[in-house]
């Protein structure tokens, strides 16, 4: 019998979602109240087109409403979106999924008292898509289906797609798509929203004090009507983790949306018993190596393969999840999505076999053959613990099995971003693939050669023709199958990219925290607006 | 006829120009100074253990056992594991060569190229002096972590970098003590002498200046040494200094200290007994050092 314990787990787990919900329904909802979270990283700029942080998103998307999201009361479903500036259901694709039509909210007013219109909405995707020559777009590429989107009325925006896409919804709901008044963008420029903020969404602007919090207020004409139940909330600048634990832990704080390592929870909760509730969840995040092509012996694909046939994934997942935010073992598409590997699956691909002596005999075959038994490794890694250098350092110690040497090199997000992205002075870096709405056709472009965001420094041709096939898949089924040969191909054959584990989302928080549900992202769920105190 | 007195004077002469064997000064150092017998006690187990931690250390220090994460105190682990299940007394024994790799080297690169340049300073004088003494009231203005941080930032991490970024601050603090020392030798007529003779400047500074600061500069490095090691620490707690998985005391407080504090108090506070014992000891020893070397504390 496969996965026993799967039968009887997934009945108990959605039995304890159905009581927790009910439990949190039970109680009747309170309005009013300032909500205090922490978050451990900077704010770049306010404008969510351009950036991809949590540090940004936390704080500031409470400001912003998008035209659909990923649904607030289900967010952990990869498939679940519903309107937010559209109103009623999602549109169905027509003109064989090439078209799609969006009803527009007539009662959105931005915060300057604006009325929101079709021509809003326009401006928007049209920076996000077909942004003007030097102005940024960190998810144009995600889009690469749409052909054109027009308003075909005052309260009606019309997308029309080059092809069928099965990733076209899913882009559209990602959280960084803020929606911005035309007028914004007309009159100040398409730069204007990195330091400035006007928005329709739950709450309104107060202030920011860089490097100490963001305010918010509750803005009185949001569109969902009833919300948000908060008066408002205060996001607390606080990069340290032992900041932020003792921030929850003193009840300076309520929350952490990103996540904590389990020993934290297990210390929360032994210190504050049922005044703490916490959530868990799979995370669209996986931790990656990536080999620098250009640098020998980098560009044999038998030391790449040696690399990660290093790896005790299996192991490192029952170990690692005790001290750092990883724990599933996964292949390119996020675990729990239909089109992820199944373990049955996964152990095909060298390196996520379960006999790891096996698998280091044969790495150290393959170093020995390319003609590099000791190899040495320039190892660039980001200066943040969880779960970078917790991760990195299991890394040295998976390579230092089959003889491989690995000097670390930790920096600060700058200089590790700078190595990562335009030096490439590295020979092997940690790197990640972080997404917001679970989109595995969209997501698996990362190990993509071609790729804005990966740094390999390789072309592989087949690749991109799988890739391609995948793309104009019509079923899920077909999609499947061709997705296991981009996933052997990419990680497996020529190992591109060495995923290492899947990232694991742990949130304990106050109790009195009603409202908010736990999202694979830590991207997700996060505009409020459903969030009450039980106080 | 040699009178008593002189006979007395003689045998006093003899006395003083005999050498006495090492133990008796050693002997007569525990008895005067115990503060500082004790510091170079603590000196002397860490140089001990960091030359020969091949054979000490009960376990690979970077040698991860994930059976064996984040356990108490054992017959096996005599002070328990940190959180990837390596041995924490083995990481502090080779800790202490990272700390006294960096402390030694730091202090004496610092300490020396301050005592040249110092003395150098001194006897030139005029222009030189006074333009020399404003670029160290420059370095001199900066607190020494800030100083390091600002190096370690501009040439990046490791265990080099780390080594020039503490070197640098010592520079003008050793070079300001050595040379008001030194101004005072410059007057003595012995220098003037070795002019008329044609020495070069060189040889001058050299043979007949640096030796007689050798007092001052033997107690500021004891001192460095102690300054490098927490510094050392310091800048590795910041994430700055060496890196995973060398072991560094420093560094076993940045990884474990904050997140299992509470829960494993051992993996923040052996490395914290360690550093600090470390920098109690040399600062002990180089204190007795300068009450031993100074005319005038050692007559009082």
């Amino acid at each position: 019998m496969k996965f026993p314990r799967l039968k009887f787990a997934l009945p108990l787990a959605a039995g304890l979602a159905l009581s927790f919900g009910m439990a949190d329904s039970a109680h009747a909802v309170k309005s009013g109240g300032v909500l205090n979270f922490v978050v451990g990283s900077k704010i770049p700029s306010y404008d969510g087109h351009i950036e991809g942080t949590f540090g940004m998103i936390h704080p500031i998307r409470p400001f912003y409403s998008t035209l659909i999201r990923v649904n607030p009361d289900n967010p952990a479903s990869p498939t679940d979106f519903v309107c937010d500036l559209c109103e009623g259901d999602l549109p169905k694709g027509e003109d064989g999924f090439k078209k799609y039509v969006f009803k527009i909210r007539q009662d959105v007013k931005f915060h300057d008292g604006t009325p929101l219109t079709a021509d809003d909405i326009v401006a928007t995707f049209k920076k996000i898509i077909f942004p003007p020559k030097g102005i940024a777009s960190a998810r144009k590429a995600f889009f690469k289906m749409v052909d054109s989107v027009e308003a075909t009325g005052k309260y009606e925006v019309t997308f029309k797609l080059k092809f069928p896409s099965g990733s076209f919804i899913p882009s559209v709901a990602m959280p960084f798509n803020f929606v911005y008044a035309k007028k914004d963008l007309d009159s100040h420029g398409y730069t204007w929203h990195k330091t400035n903020i006007n928005g329709s969404g739950a709450f309104s602007f107060v202030q920011h004090q860089p490097g100490s919090f963001v305010e918010g207020k509750k803005y009185a004409g949001y569109h969902h009507k009833g919300k948000p139940y908060l008066d408002g909330f205060k996001a607390i600048s606080a990069p340290k983790m032992a900041l932020r634990l003792q921030a929850i832990r003193g009840d300076r704080a309520a929350i952490e949306f990103r996540g904590f390592p389990p020993k934290a929870r297990d210390d929360l909760v032994k210190a504050l018993g049922d005044k703490i509730t916490v959530q868990e969840s799979d995370w669209n995040c996986i931790l990656i190596a990536t080999p620098n092509q250009k640098r020998k012996p980098f560009d044999d694909a038998r030391v790449r393969r040696a690399l990660s046939l290093a790896l005790d994934r299996w192991g490192g997942s029952k170990y690692l999840s005790k001290i750092a935010i990883v724990k599933t073992v996964g292949g390119v598409v996020f675990p729990n999505h239909p089109l992820a590997a199944t373990k049955e699956e996964l152990v095909k691909i060298p390196g996520f076999g379960t006999d790891v002596a096996a698998n280091r005999k044969e790495a150290m075959r393959l170093l020995k053959e390319a003609g590099h038994p000791n190899l040495k490794i320039d190892f660039n890694n980001r200066g943040v613990d969880q779960p970078y250098k917790v991760v990195g350092t299991w890394l040295i110690d998976q390579w230092k099995q089959i003889g491989v040497e690995a000097e670390q090199h930790v920096n600060p997000s700058p200089v590790f971003y700078d190595k990562l992205r335009k030096s490439h002075d590295f020979d092997v870096s940690i790197d990640f693939n972080c997404q917001s709405v679970v989109n595995p056709i969209a997501d698996v472009t990362k190990y993509l050669g071609s790729a804005g965001n990966n740094y390999g420094q390789y072309e592989d041709a087949k690749l991109e023709e799988i890739y391609s096939r995948l793309l104009r898949a019509g079923t899920e089924a077909e999609q499947r199958t061709i997705m296991r040969e981009y996933e052997q191909r990419a990680i497996g054959e020529m190992a591109h990219l060495i995923p290492t584990l899947w990232w694991y989302k742990i949130n304990p928080h106050r109790s009195y925290v009603k409202g908010w549900k736990i999202a694979p992202s830590h991207y997700l769920n996060q505009h409020l607006d459903n969030i009450w105190l039980d106080k | 006829m040699v009178t008593t007195s002189e006979a007395r004077v003689e045998a006093a002469f003899e006395e003083l120009a005999v050498e006495r064997p090492l133990l008796s000064k050693v002997k007569e150092f525990a008895r005067k100074q115990p503060l500082g017998t004790f510091g170079a006690v603590i000196v002397l187990v860490m140089v001990f253990s960091a030359l020969f931690a091949d054979f000490i250390a009960p376990h690979d220090p970077i040698n991860n056992s994930y059976e064996h994460i984040l356990e108490s105190y054992s017959s096996t682990y005599l002070l328990g594991t940190d959180q990837f299940g390596r041995d924490i007394l083995s990481r502090i024994i080779y800790g202490a060569r990272t700390a006294l790799l960096v402390g030694f080297t730091a202090a004496i690169i610092g300490s020396v190229t301050g005592l040249v340049l110092g003395v150098a300073s001194a006897f030139f004088g005029g222009r030189f002096d006074l333009l020399f003494q404003r670029v160290m009231d420059v370095f001199m203005a900066f607190p020494l972590i800030i100083l390091a941080l600002a190096v370690v930032s501009i040439f990046g991490t490791g265990i080099q970098n780390v080594i020039i970024a503490i070197t640098i601050p010592f520079i003008p603090r050793c070079a300001r003590v050595v040379r008001s020392s030194a101004l005072a030798i410059r007057e003595i007529p012995y220098i003037d002498a070795a002019r008329a003779n044609g020495f070069s400047n060189a040889r001058i500074i050299l043979r007949h200046m640096v030796p007689n600061v050798m007092a001052p500069f033997l107690i500021m490095i004891t001192a460095f040494v102690g300054q490098a090691i927490l510094l050392e620490a310091s800048l590795s707690y910041l994430g700055l200094g060496v890196q995973e998985p060398v072991p560094a005391w420093g560094l076993m407080l940045q990884g474990g200290a904050e997140e299992y504090a509470e829960s494993a108090p051992w993996v923040a506070i052996w490395p914290g007994v360690a550093v600090s014992l470390a920098v109690f000891g040399f600062n002990l020893f180089g204190d007795s050092v300068r009450d031993t070397l100074d005319p005038k504390l050692r007559s009082q």
